[in-house]
């Protein structure tokens, strides 16, 4: 099936789930990623339970520090 | 408000803008904006607030310039290595334009002076660089009802958002709760490019002119990215959280909390809580 997964239109395997979905992009600290599908928060404990469908639309947040390197 | 002939040719390229014009340069210069953390966010945010003649510009702070700050906060020269930041900030935003109030608040915000700190301004602009900070920062902003902006800057990426009351998610909604300390690398571990913070902060102070001259669209309910690698923005569709603790629709966040206190002994304690 495809996905569009961070702006890439791709084919993923049938099934597939947040969770592996996450280990396949090889994203950086996955526990504490964000992700939505077709614009939808998907709650972080529901990774493996998520699976997005054909044609989806899926995008990883991340958390970004700032630009002053004190506290 | 009527400008004096030296405003005129001060802001014309702002005034000849259809979308600025007298009225836009009046709005600007009525205009008050607090930055939290004067550094590689907060130095093209002030300066170009500055320049465009926003009145009245809140710099909070509690350190000093360091050498190692110079690679990215332009704000800061060499010869200012050891002194306050806020009063570097202040001297060079008065160098740029006069018609600026700088206000130089040395502290670091915290849940006991946040409320307070952000009362008189219209618009507050994060450029801290670390989490309790950016949690406090949102959850104050929606409590008391302030539009902010929201930017995180890392290696050659950076990201930003704004929210503005009633118009869309808040930086809660997309990131629930901090991530543990360490757990999500900082610049200081993983390194910027100074231009970055330039790119991202220079975003922020457009989305704060957009807000005061009622143009165009802000970035609510999106995020926009950068990467400098691929020379490549995106900007990402955020929905709005309707279980989010602080702006949801039965929040359990009432008043703003501290995730971490800073570390303080009797020596730092007036920077920590800045009561100078």
């Amino acid at each position: 099936m495809k996905l569009t997964v961070a702006g890439v239109q791709k084919e993923y395997a049938d099934g597939i789930n947040v969770a592996e979905l996450v280990a396949l992009e090889k994203i950086e600290t996955p526990e504490y990623v964000t992700v939505s599908i077709n614009d939808e928060f998907v709650e972080n404990g529901s990774f493996p339970d998520t699976a997005p469908h054909d044609g989806d639309v899926v995008e990883f947040l991340y958390f970004m520090g700032g630009g002053h390197d004190a506290y | 408000m009527t400008l004096t002939n030296e405003q005129m040719e001060r802001y014309s390229r702002n005034i000849i803008l259809r979308e600025v014009g007298v009225k836009g340069q009046n709005k600007l210069l009525a205009g008050k904006v607090l930055i939290i953390g004067a550094g590689g966010l907060g130095a093209p945010i002030a300066m170009y607030l500055a320049a465009a003649g926003v009145g009245v510009i809140g710099v909070a702070d509690a350190d000093d310039v360091d050498l190692s700050n110079l690679q990215r906060q332009i704000i800061h020269a060499t010869s200012d290595v050891g002194k306050e930041k806020v009063t570097s900030a202040k001297e060079s935003v008065n160098n740029i334009n006069p018609d600026v109030t700088v206000n130089a608040h040395r502290l670091f915000v915290s849940a006991d002076n946040i409320m307070e700190l952000i009362s008189p301004y219209d618009f507050i602009i994060d450029g801290t660089d670390n989490f309790p900070a950016k949690f406090l920062i949102n959850d104050a902003c929606v409590i008391a009802k302030k539009p902010f902006s929201h930017a995180g800057i890392i290696r050659f990426t950076g990201q930003l958002m704004t929210y503005v009351p009633g118009e869309g998610p808040c930086y809660r909604c997309v990131f629930k709760e901090p991530p543990p300390k360490d757990a999500v690398p900082t610049c200081r571990q993983a390194g910027v490019i100074g231009a970055t913070a330039g790119v991202i902060g220079s975003l922020q102070a457009l989305e704060a002119v957009k807000f005061f001259i009622g143009k165009g669209d802000l970035l609510t309910g999106s995020l926009l990215t950068f990467d400098a690698l691929s020379m490549s923005f995106r900007k990402i569709k955020l929905p709005k959280r309707e279980n989010c603790a602080v702006c949801g629709e039965s929040p359990t966040i009432k008043e703003p909390f501290d995730y971490e206190q800073p570390v303080c002994d009797s020596q730092t304690h007036i920077e920590c809580y800045g009561n100078p």
